[in-house]
């Protein structure tokens, strides 16, 4: 019984990773771009939280709805006046760019919060748990996947059934073809970071709080978000979802056979993926 | 006035020039043909009009108004759209979702949209959710002049529409030209089939090197002018 409780935990940890790689996906599938700064971007709307929720006295779920258009304000200016001047046909600008961000946003937040770890109090939904079946299951965690399936539900939405989502993929295919329809390129990109940091906000809602955070965890939240989206193939939402979850349960796996063994059996799932399926499981046919 | 004209167009790809002071009026409700052959500057003359390629505003003038320097995306927003050679599909979208991109500037008026498009080519309704590079290249050419269209353009461009396709479907393409000008748009054809832009064009321009060599209503052009002008000998 004990290895069905290891699994259920593990698929709810993955709902957490997928949140992380959301963005991630969302970003690479319709610009090709790297985004090196994504876990810290998900550290900054964590930071974000912190203020609302400790300057208003907010819910962290509260704060959230406040922080989203204020990061969808920062991702859709980072995009239009930083990222666009970078994107081409040449990938080395903006991973240089991003790798740039990162360490400035880490720096910032050192110097206006410190080092210390922070937490945001989520009230009795921290301990709450639910019994299903043979396994106990935290209310946190459940919530977690059940918000990681919403978002990539509603960004499936967004791509096939908006017309946003149709230039959305009509840019993503040929951004010179797209504007001979009337489409500006460059602010379809602003619009789907601004979306991508509207993600980033939830996945930082839960970062914030399940656990502690500080202002340097950023780049191992990328590492696992890249590897889901990696699993998952690249630009695929749902094959996101499916590797943030094989991500999760190899790592409660791992951490059942030896405490210690628990980041590693991540990073051994993906290699293994990668060796099978270099790209990915559910890789996009036109990629 | 003319509904679009362009003065002295000249256009560059870095340091190599491709259009030297191209001079080309359209009426309303006119159709024109480009002929030339292969780097005679057709689509790079093309690619200006369409703001592709964007140059001094006073270069290209729609009904009196400077749109030589506009985005691509701000000129369709004006009433020219265009049909790009090769047809450029998006690969990623169904054939019904193509047309519907083709309107995404569209404030809804005008006379075309998805019925009026599937009317005119009714294997397309049959295949709408298909993915657009599945189609043969007449059905994509049909998807291309479909999807240009449904942004109701005054000025429709053709770039090469007969580029690869077999004969018998160039002249089922051909036959939509004329609902499309009964419709309200005029129309430039670039061909590199003479025969067949002698056929539908009011007014033909021949360009070489860059340069137009040669102009006039169809029925005014002799074979031996065209030859010349087209291929710089004569026959």
């Amino acid at each position: 019984m004990i290895w069905v409780d290891t699994i259920v935990q593990g698929i709810l940890l993955g709902g957490l990773y997928a949140l992380f790689a959301a963005g991630l996906s969302l970003v690479f599938g319709i610009m090709r771009l790297v985004n090196l700064a994504h876990g810290d971007l998900i550290v900054l709307a964590a930071y974000l939280l912190l203020v609302i929720v400790t300057m208003l006295g907010l819910h962290p779920f509260v704060a959230a709805l406040v922080a989203t258009p204020i990061m969808f304000a920062v991702g859709y200016g980072l995009q239009r006046h930083v990222l666009n001047r970078v994107i081409g046909p040449d990938i080395l600008p903006p991973l240089l760019v991003t790798f740039g961000l990162s360490v400035v946003i880490q720096n910032a937040l050192q110097e206006g919060f410190s080092a210390d770890s922070r937490r945001m109090p989520a009230g009795s939904l921290e301990t709450a748990s639910l019994p299903i079946g043979p396994v106990t299951v935290g209310v946190m965690p459940l919530l977690t996947l059940f918000t990681a399936i919403g978002v990539i539900l509603a960004l499936q939405w967004l791509f096939y059934r908006t017309s946003l989502g149709r230039a959305f993929r009509a840019t993503s295919d040929d951004p010179v073809t797209a504007s001979l329809m009337g489409i500006k390129p460059q602010r379809v990109f602003a619009q789907a970071t601004g979306i991508a940091m509207i993600v980033v906000t939830i996945a930082a809602l839960y970062l914030g709080t399940r656990s502690n955070f500080d202002p340097s965890i950023g780049p191992a939240r990328l590492i696992y978000a890249f590897e889901a989206v990696i699993i998952g193939g690249l630009g695929s939402l749902w094959g996101t979802l499916a590797g943030g979850i094989i991500i999760g349960v190899a790592q409660t796996l791992g951490a059942a056979i030896n405490p210690e063994w628990q980041i590693l059996a991540g990073h051994l799932a993906f290699l293994l993926v990668l060796l099978v399926r270099p790209r990915g499981l559910f890789p996009r046919a036109t990629d | 006035m003319a509904l679009l004209q362009t003065n002295g167009l000249t256009a560059h790809y870095g340091d190599f020039q491709a259009l030297f002071g191209v001079d080309i009026t359209l009426e309303e409700g006119e159709c024109i043909a480009i002929i030339g052959a292969n780097g005679a500057g057709k689509s790079s003359l093309m690619r200006s009009l369409a703001g592709v390629l964007r140059q001094d505003p006073e270069m290209v003038v729609l009904d009196g108004q400077p749109i030589g320097s506009l985005h691509a995306d701000d000129i369709v927003a004006r009433g020219i759209s265009m049909v790009p050679e090769g047809r450029r599909l998006f690969p990623s979208l169904s054939v019904e979702e193509n047309l519907q991109i083709g309107a995404y500037r569209s404030n809804g008026s005008g006379s075309w949209d998805l019925d009026s498009v599937y009317a005119m080519f009714p294997m397309l309704k049959e295949r709408r959710k298909t993915p657009g590079n599945a189609l043969s290249g007449g059905q994509q050419q049909m998807v291309a002049i479909g999807r240009a269209l449904m942004s109701n353009p005054r000025v429709l461009l053709c770039d090469e529409l007969s580029l690869g396709l077999a004969p018998v479907i160039i002249r089922d393409i051909y036959a939509a030209l004329p609902e499309i000008r009964k419709a309200g748009a005029s129309v430039i054809v670039v061909e590199q089939d003479i025969g067949q832009a002698l056929k539908v064009a009011d007014r033909v321009y021949c360009m070489m090197e860059g340069r137009v060599t040669l102009q006039g209503k169809p029925g005014d052009l002799s074979r031996e002018a065209i030859h010349k002008a087209y291929f710089g000998v004569g026959e």
